[in-house]
């Protein structure tokens, strides 16, 4: 499945904005994208396996909050980083 | 590039200040008489740095950093500072148990490299208060138990609002050079703990170092230490400014003594960094900051000045000449002000506004080496150029 990349986390993949990854699930969508592009997860899941506060997880256009969400081959992932900062 | 007075020293060395700011790190090198200064960086534009410390073993360099948005976790550069890693294993609390609601590290707040025995060997502290240990120069990160799934852990650090407004902190990890197993910590909140089996256990360290926001002002824990020194030459001499005073310690007798009272009166002894003279246990500098009423946390009546105590702090010298003399409101954190190694002792500091000031005669005089860099957090002085 393709999976877009926000800006903060280019530097792991090499600068490329859009990503192939394997899945049955978002959690094991980001195990895969972790084995290819070490220490992306941890940016975005802490170690209770929560999304960060100010990460966002969209499947096919729809926002989820868990990461036992199931996935097919042929969903659109986009990781987001929300609006916020000074 | 900035210059400032010539003072030469009699051991002249170059020094290195490692800068970590709200917005990446810098470092500001200087000559080798330390009147010459030039900026380098910046290294994670954009990141939050709450610590940059080389190690003096190897000459490893590790950041603590995060963004606004993206977790914590940590980098290290073996080449001075053109290449970076990223900790394969970053600083994390275990997962809890289902149903349980686990720790999350907000942010690395402090590094520390190990006993010189142990080639490899960081610590790091984090908000919450956290302790973690890398036996392999910072690329992975494992969970200090003894303190982090300690059974007393939430006693004595209390809740997430119990600590400073930015997050409690555990700070001031510091080992003692004569034995690698004896170890201090401080926290915000919590006070001061020790540990003699290199932090399987812990104990509180706070008897004399009274809370005037508890209560009880004299309790087991629950302090609020802003920043804890040992001297390396005299590893049982302690000092801390403390959210209450100033205080020095002789470990042997285990009690606080609040040197602080010894300040002037329209001082006071409040402030958040302390600094030793790398040779004389007896010299100490403090920065102190207005904590009053609602606590401003500003140079008291926007007038900065240093404090030294050259006798233990049984009396202060107030070091002022080349600071601004009115209307500066800004704050030195707790980790934003150190000495360097040389003879006569260099002493610098960053201020909340981006200002590094720098004095080359131990306080004596102040000259602003950079200015409009972002709100620092953080300066430690290496005695090379980076």
């Amino acid at each position: 499945m393709k999976v877009s990349i926000p800006s903060p986390l280019l530097s792991y993949t090499n600068q490329q904005q859009q990503v192939d990854g394997e899945g049955n699930t978002v959690a094991e969508l980001l195990e895969d994208l972790n084995r290819r592009f070490p220490g992306i997860r941890f940016r975005l899941i802490d170690e209770q396996d929560a999304i960060r506060p100010h990460m966002r997880v969209f499947v096919n256009g729809e926002m989820v909050e868990s990461l036992e969400v199931r996935l097919q081959a042929t969903d659109e992932i986009h990781l987001l980083q929300a609006l916020s900062g000074g | 590039m900035n210059s400032i007075t010539s003072t030469t020293a009699s051991d002249a060395q170059a020094v290195s200040l490692l800068i970590a700011s709200k917005k990446g790190a810098f470092v500001l090198r200087s000559n080798e008489t330390r009147d010459h200064w030039e900026l380098r960086g910046p290294f994670f534009l954009g990141h939050i740095i709450h610590h940059f410390v080389c190690d003096p073993r190897d000459k490893t360099l590790l950041v603590a950093a995060k963004t606004g948005h993206l977790g914590p976790t940590v980098f290290r550069s073996t080449d001075g500072g053109e290449t970076w890693q990223e900790a394969a294993k970053p600083p994390a609390f275990a997962k809890a148990e289902e149903g349980q609601k686990g720790l999350v590290v907000d942010h690395v707040f402090w590094l520390t490299p190990g006993h010189p025995s142990e080639p490899g060997v960081w610590y790091a502290g984090t908000s919450p208060q956290g302790l973690f240990r890398s036996a392999d120069g910072g690329a992975t990160w494992d969970s200090v138990d003894g303190f982090n799934e300690n059974p007393m852990r939430l006693a004595w650090v209390g809740g997430l609002g119990d600590g400073t407004p930015d997050g409690p902190k555990m700070h001031s990890i510091l080992i003692d050079p004569r034995d690698a197993q004896h170890m201090y910590i401080g926290m915000s909140g919590g006070g001061v703990f020790e540990s003699l089996d290199q932090g399987q256990r812990w104990a509180p360290l706070n008897t004399g170092s009274v809370v005037t926001f508890l209560p009880d002002p004299n309790p087991e824990y629950g302090q609020d230490p802003h920043c804890v020194r040992l001297h390396p030459l005299a590893p049982d001499v302690l000092y801390q400014q403390n959210h209450c005073g100033i205080y020095r310690m002789d470990r042997r007798e285990g009690r606080w003594i609040r040197i602080g009272d010894n300040m002037p009166q329209d001082v006071g002894d409040i402030g958040f960094p302390m600094v030793l003279h790398p040779r004389d246990p007896n010299t100490a500098w403090v920065f102190p900051m207005d904590g009053t009423q609602v606590w401003p946390r500003t140079s008291p009546d926007g007038k900065p000045a240093a404090y030294v105590t050259r006798d233990a702090g049984q009396t202060w010298q107030r070091l002022d000449r080349g600071l601004p003399t009115s209307n500066a409101w800004f704050t030195v954190f707790r980790q934003a002000m150190t000495a360097d190694e040389c003879a006569p002792v260099g002493v610098y500091f960053g201020t909340t506004c981006g200002e590094i000031w720098a004095s080359s005669n131990e306080g004596e005089d102040w000259q602003c080496i950079a200015r409009h860099l972002p709100h620092i957090y953080a300066v430690e002085a290496v005695n090379f150029a980076l």
